[in-house]
């Protein structure tokens, strides 16, 4: 049904980082917003020539991080001073440095579930499907290929436009990828 | 920058840095992206070689005998153990104590040396992880089965139990619970997330449904855009700088279940820092033990290289210098506070009844890494191979050393006492190597040993300034 078929966007293949960077910069340049870099492993410089702001995950992991502390510190301070408080050898009920290793443990665990679940959530992965993993070509995005896609749902989207762009800045193979 | 059309170099010049300056590149005969993926993924995908089933039908019964005498224990109680008064903690602390550390140099390499930029960690991260994961999880039976009725377990969660009352958090082993659990948690996190780009290597390389299928599914739909790049390499360095303390704490944390007592030669500061050592130095060895064979049975000499080897033992030999000067400052303190409780455990320890297991400790510990000095030893992978061994069994020297030794003679000497170990500790300590040795190797056959994106990032060619990334020659650097 290619009548029917809705576009995902257009596909282009590049040789190298350096090609594909200096790709990205003119797609950024052409002031697309709905588009991406495929590559086999974070190249550095992406960020900056895709003109993407920092990451986001630092503040889920502090949240996190900052939630573990307080609960460590007020559950042992609820269980062993409040609730049910037992005198051991002549000691405060409650003391922070004794309740310091366990609240610290509980920072770094919920700080790292907040990092993780917080890339995930930028990334709005797990995701079962996506229209790029039926392509045939693009299976290599993970060997050795360098792609660049730019979505139908672009505002400044149009296929010729992009087409021509891809093509020169580059590109190889410069196909529409269908949803 | 060039604005016209991008042609591939098709011979590169690569302008020779003085050879003084010359490093030995991480991945040998620049070997591009896709050659690692083949030459990774190769390994997972091949035939299951004789070496693997010979090794998984040595580990597998092995590990079952563990199984078979923990039931045993369970079943019958710890008096089939050797402990008894005065020496409680014995094989099952040591054994407990010793996994544990050499977890440690899996968190270093993947956390510690990420954070300080060491590129060569990308090669042997991610089988040091797996090394982690294993060694906490044969760690993680001891405590649970030697408190002796198993079933009371759940009272080290913080539940209230029948009558009410909480767990008590003035004391260390509580610490302990909490730093072991979070350890464990926390390296399988930053494992799997190492794994996720890797899984869709192999999701896309699968050639039947069911890998494609199971691959897929935990590769969470990975595509490699550079938008989650960004995100994804946010939350591994977020991970790596929470792993940093975490490590420095966990060992720190064990000790104090020492340190916090009041017994002499457990009694003392240096603890938490010696213990930390003295865990990397013996992860090391263990990392080691473990690439050396592989990286030649899996023909990754290429990937793991002679300088990741040369690497890799000068922080053992590091790691092992500083344990000798614990060991030294132990003895000048005993001497020099004036205890002589304190003086009589370590002269105790050095010329008593265990001297034997003393002198093990010092040589495989201080003496035999000093070798590594010399770049002929380094460079001599049967001498490495060799050397890693005794440093672990250096190591379990030192925890059974600090741990039996100084129970059996503690203040008063009618509270004296020896330990002697039953057939049930030793043949339960062989069968966590079982346990061990079968969950690595299952890890070899289904997953990539080596973070093969890591690995390409740190190569060349993944470098857009770099003339074999497609810079053009004469490019900015």
């Amino acid at each position: 049904m290619p009548q029917t078929a809705i576009q995902y966007g257009i596909l282009a293949e590049f040789d190298s980082t350096a090609a594909a960077l200096h790709a990205a910069e003119k797609v950024r340049d052409a002031g697309f917003r709905r588009w991406d870099v495929f590559t086999p492993f974070p190249v550095h410089g992406m960020d900056r020539a895709m003109g993407l702001k920092n990451s986001k995950v630092g503040w889920f992991s502090f949240l996190g991080g900052v939630t573990g502390y307080t609960s460590g510190m007020l559950m042992i301070w609820y269980m062993n001073a409040f609730d049910y408080a037992i005198p051991v050898g002549g000691k405060p009920m409650f003391s922070p440095f004794y309740a310091f290793p366990p609240s610290y443990e509980l920072t770094i665990l919920l700080g790292s579930f907040g990092a993780i679940l917080g890339m995930l959530f930028l990334n709005r992965l797990p995701r079962l499907h996506h229209p790029l993993l039926k392509h045939r070509r693009f299976a290599r995005v993970t060997h050795d290929g360098f792609f660049i896609v730019i979505e139908a749902s672009d505002p400044k989207y149009s296929e010729v436009d992009a087409r021509k762009l891809l093509e020169s800045a580059g590109g190889r193979h410069v196909e529409v990828v269908e949803e | 920058m060039a604005d016209t059309a991008y042609t591939g170099p098709s011979a590169v010049k690569l302008a020779e840095p003085p050879a003084e300056l010359a490093r030995e590149p991480l991945v040998l005969n620049q070997r591009s992206p896709g050659w690692l993926s083949d030459t990774v993924a190769g390994v997972v995908e091949a035939k299951t070689p004789l070496w693997w089933w010979i090794s998984f039908g040595i580990s597998f019964p092995t590990m079952i005998m563990c199984f078979s005498l923990i039931a045993y224990l369970i079943g019958t109680g710890v008096g089939v153990w050797g402990n008894m008064h005065p020496v409680m903690w014995a094989w099952d602390i040591t054994n407990f104590v010793w996994w544990i550390g050499i977890g440690h140099a899996g968190t270093l390499i993947s956390a510690i040396l990420f954070l300080l930029r060491q590129r060569w960690r990308t090669s042997i991260n991610r089988a040091a992880e797996a090394m982690t994961i294993f060694a906490v999880m044969c760690a993680g039976i001891y405590p649970l089965i030697h408190i002796g009725r198993v079933w009371y377990g759940w009272w080290l969660l913080p539940l209230p139990n029948a009558n009410s009352i909480w767990p008590q958090f003035r004391s260390p082993l509580m610490w302990d619970v909490f730093a072991v659990s979070t350890y464990f948690t926390v390296s399988v996190l930053f494992w799997y997330v190492g794994l996720i780009p890797d899984l869709a290597v192999m999701r896309d390389r699968a050639k039947t449904q069911i890998r494609k299928f199971l691959y897929g599914l935990f590769a969470l739909g990975w595509t490699g855009s550079n938008r989650h790049w960004s995100n994804y390499e946010k939350a591994y360095l977020i991970l790596a700088g929470l792993s940093t303390p975490l490590v420095l704490s966990v060992h720190s944390i064990v000790s104090l279940d020492f340190s916090v007592s009041q017994l002499p030669g457990w009694h003392t500061t240096i603890f938490p820092p010696y213990f930390v050592a003295g865990a990397i130095f013996s992860g090391f060895g263990m990392v080691l033990t473990l690439l050396l064979p592989l990286r030649k049975v899996c023909k990754l000499e290429e990937v793991i290289t002679m300088r990741h080897i040369d690497l890799m033992c000068k922080v053992t030999l590091a790691t092992g210098s500083i344990v000798g000067y614990a060991y030294g400052m132990e003895f000048f303190i005993a001497w020099y506070s004036g205890n002589p409780y304190e003086r009589f455990t370590f002269l105790n320890r050095a010329f008593g009844p265990y001297w034997w297991a003393y002198w093990t400790m010092i040589s495989c510990n201080v003496f035999i890494p000093q070798l590594f000095w010399f770049k002929a030893i380094r460079t001599n992978l049967v001498i490495v191979f060799i050397l890693s061994i005794l440093v672990n069994i250096g190591m379990w020297f030192e925890r059974f050393v600090i741990i039996a030794t100084s129970l059996t003679r503690e203040f008063l000497p009618s509270n004296w006492g020896m330990y002697h170990p039953t057939w049930v500790d030793i043949l339960t300590y062989v069968g966590t190597f079982g346990l061990f040795c079968t969950f690595f190797l299952l890890f070899l056959r289904f997953l990539p040993m080596i973070a093969v994106s890591e690995v390409k990032g740190v190569t060349p060619q993944a470098d857009p300034h770099h003339p074999l990334g497609g810079a053009r020659e004469g490019g900015h650097h």
